[in-house]
């Protein structure tokens, strides 16, 4: 019947080999994917730090000749001399970012305390709607917002970047979810107490719901850090954020690459913030991002 | 069974932002993008006098409207406004060739690179979770893609691929090859569509694998360890392990995950306009690889001319139709395919 497999030691030594040369060619495989996602980082680090002179050339070394740290500064001047201040871009993005994240936690931490907690006549209904909601491509909405907010003549103001980015629906299910794996009973013994609702809130849930909170803040943050369409719809230079100000000052116009160091100098000043914060906040950025993906 | 009272005030005070918020910002530009999608002759314009801002105007009421420009060619009235209901602007949009090769674009871009990014996306995770040593390295670094800025790493592929001193010209000249003017032409020669499009997919690739490399491998970590115990026990081939065992169970998070690329991929725009610094494409055809997104926004851009914002609002809604369709069709196709 059964065939009883009895490796002799020939044969275990092969398979041991065997499994070795697949690990090194894993190895292999996963050093050759890490190569292909650092090396632009490192293309925009070394072009940012060559000279003008360097980058004329056609024949070009993967190490730049010298480092010319002064590009840096270099940029931040030609900013100044277009009209432009970088400084503001990250002032503008960290404001529109903290405003935005500020606004998005009160509206969807109390609509997901509604759906979670509260009951009344309609939840289910109007659950689904938002729910509904994510299915439409945002572009739709962007198109009749530039037309309310030009017509409220709010064109250019900070409150045209934020106010329609501070609701979610995405977050307030995300919320949800996490509200309603808080035992009722905690809540019904609040409600022995005479704990208000609100109170129960901000003292239980919010608390309990700590580390959803985190990745929301988190994603929402990044979110602005990444933003470029709708700022480049209704801002101005003074209001630009990041991504704005990086492709309309840096714009390589003619083609002949004469500012291509100073565009890079500018990019990994903008790409350099965030990647601090993420090798900070690893473990946090990481778990929210698969959460939330794996949720949504 | 304990007694739960109404809540209704309470709920609709805590929900009053949020639908506040959502009424002005997602309900009625919903319903405002398919009526001005369906209004022909309907346009959009800033209403000034010298030169300073009374306000804007929009108008959908019978009279037809003489345009009048001041000295500086700003608008002033209308031509015309709102002049029926329609598919007019449907026909436009599917009549305009640039519209047609949006769309074409943006098929090409969809069907190459989300199961190139949804395939590589596996390897890597199947590779990454059969090691223990280095792991999370290797995690973070394929990570970093997502944390960074959209534009600002279009801006460095565009630079990489730079034909006169990128690093990957430089690369294949010293292999011996000749240079290729990736997205910027070279020795009189112009870039082409299929290097452009080339650029565009490796850097879409890049940006895109971190998100699916992450959900494959949380789901691929909660996969009972049994199963590869007991394929190990047989001593099963490695390739066998992976189609027998860690795509059928893994199956639910490959449809999440297919779902959502196609559907991000399909409004493709931020990645092309980085990659060609503003532009679709390169110098010699800045229209060449413009996508849905691009022209609605392109149209959205003109909205005080007539028609425009309607062809703005039919070319979104285009948009919304294919991606409602593709993603019916594929809820369907993993209700059948998906191992739950």
């Amino acid at each position: 019947m059964n065939q009883e497999v009895i490796l002799s030691e020939e044969e275990l030594r092969k398979f041991k080999i065997k499994r070795t040369i697949g690990n090194i060619g894993i190895y292999v495989f996963l050093v050759i994917v890490a190569l292909f996602i650092i090396i632009p980082f490192y293309w925009m680090l070394a072009t940012a730090l060559r000279s003008e002179v360097e980058l004329q050339q056609t024949k070009i070394s993967f190490f730049p000749k010298e480092w010319v740290f002064a590009n840096f500064k270099s940029a931040i001047d030609y900013a100044s001399n277009k009209g432009a201040n970088f400084f503001l871009f990250y002032g503008n993005t960290i404001l529109v970012g903290f405003l935005t994240t500020l606004g998005t936690l009160i509206t969807t931490i109390l609509a997901a305390f509604a759906f979670a907690r509260l009951n009344f006549k309609g939840k289910e209904v109007i659950f689904s709607i938002l729910l509904a909601t994510m299915m439409i491509p945002g572009e739709i909405f962007v198109i009749s917002n530039y037309a309310t907010i030009s017509s409220w003549g709010m064109k250019n103001t900070y409150a045209a970047l934020v106010l329609p980015f501070i609701t979610s629906v995405f977050y307030i299910f995300f919320l949800r979810q996490t509200f309603r794996q808080i035992p009722n009973e905690l809540y019904l013994a609040a409600k022995v107490d005479g704990t208000s609702d609100f109170k129960y809130l901000w003292k239980v849930m919010i608390p309990m719901a700590k580390s959803t909170i985190t990745s929301i803040t988190i994603l929402s943050m990044m979110g602005s850090w990444n933003a470029y369409v709708w700022p480049n719809l209704v801002s101005e230079k003074d209001h630009y954020l990041v991504s704005n100000g990086l492709l309309s000052i840096y714009k390589d116009v003619d083609g002949t690459g004469q500012i291509l160091s100073l565009q890079m100098a500018a990019a990994t000043m903008i790409t350099v913030p965030l990647l601090i914060v993420f090798l900070i906040l690893r473990k946090q950025i990481m778990r929210g991002v698969s959460r939330s993906g794996i949720k949504g | 069974m304990l007694e739960y009272k109404n809540d209704i005030w309470k709920a609709l005070l805590a929900l009053a932002p949020t639908l506040l918020l959502m009424a002005v910002f997602t309900f009625y530009p919903m319903i405002n993008t398919v009526f001005s999608a369906f209004m022909e002759g309907y346009c959009y314009g800033v209403w000034r006098d010298n030169g300073n801002t009374i306000g804007w105007l929009s108008h959908y009421g019978e009279t037809i409207m003489q345009s009048s420009y001041d000295a500086e060619g700003n608008l002033i009235g209308f031509t015309e406004t709102y002049v029926g209901i329609g598919f007019g602007n449907f026909v436009t949009i599917f009549k305009d060739p640039t519209f047609i090769d949006a769309l074409k674009n943006t098929a090409i871009m969809v069907i190459v690179s989300v199961p190139v990014t949804v395939i590589i996306g596996l390897l890597i995770s199947v590779a990454l979770n059969g090691i223990k040593k280095l792991q999370s390295v290797f995690q973070t670094i394929y990570f970093l893609p997502y944390v960074t800025n959209t534009i600002a790493l279009g801006l460095v592929f565009a630079v990489l691929f730079s034909s006169r001193n990128g690093l990957i010209n430089s690369f294949i000249e010293s292999l011996g090859g000749n240079r290729v003017a990736w997205i910027t032409p070279f020795a009189g020669k112009n870039p082409s569509y299929f290097t452009c499009l080339f650029v565009l997919m490796v850097y879409t690739v890049w940006n895109g694998l971190a998100f699916k490399i992450l959900v494959f491998l949380s789901g691929m970590q909660s996969i009972d360890k049994q199963y590869y115990q007991a394929a190990q026990i047989d001593s099963t081939p490695r390739w066998r392990v992976f189609t027998k065992i860690t795509v059928p169970l893994l199956s639910p998070m490959i449809a999440y995950i297919t779902i959502t690329s196609f559907i991000g991929a399909f409004k493709a725009y931020s990645s092309v306009i980085a990659i060609f610094n503003g532009n679709y494409g390169p110098r010699s055809n800045p229209n060449m690889l413009i996508t849905v997104v691009g022209y609605t926004y392109d149209k959205l851009g003109k909205m005080s001319n007539v028609n425009e914002l309607g062809r703005a609002c039919a070319s979104a809604l285009v948009l919304f139709a294919i991606i409602m369709a593709i993603t019916v069709v594929e809820l369907w196709v993993s209700k059948k395919k998906v191992h739950y």
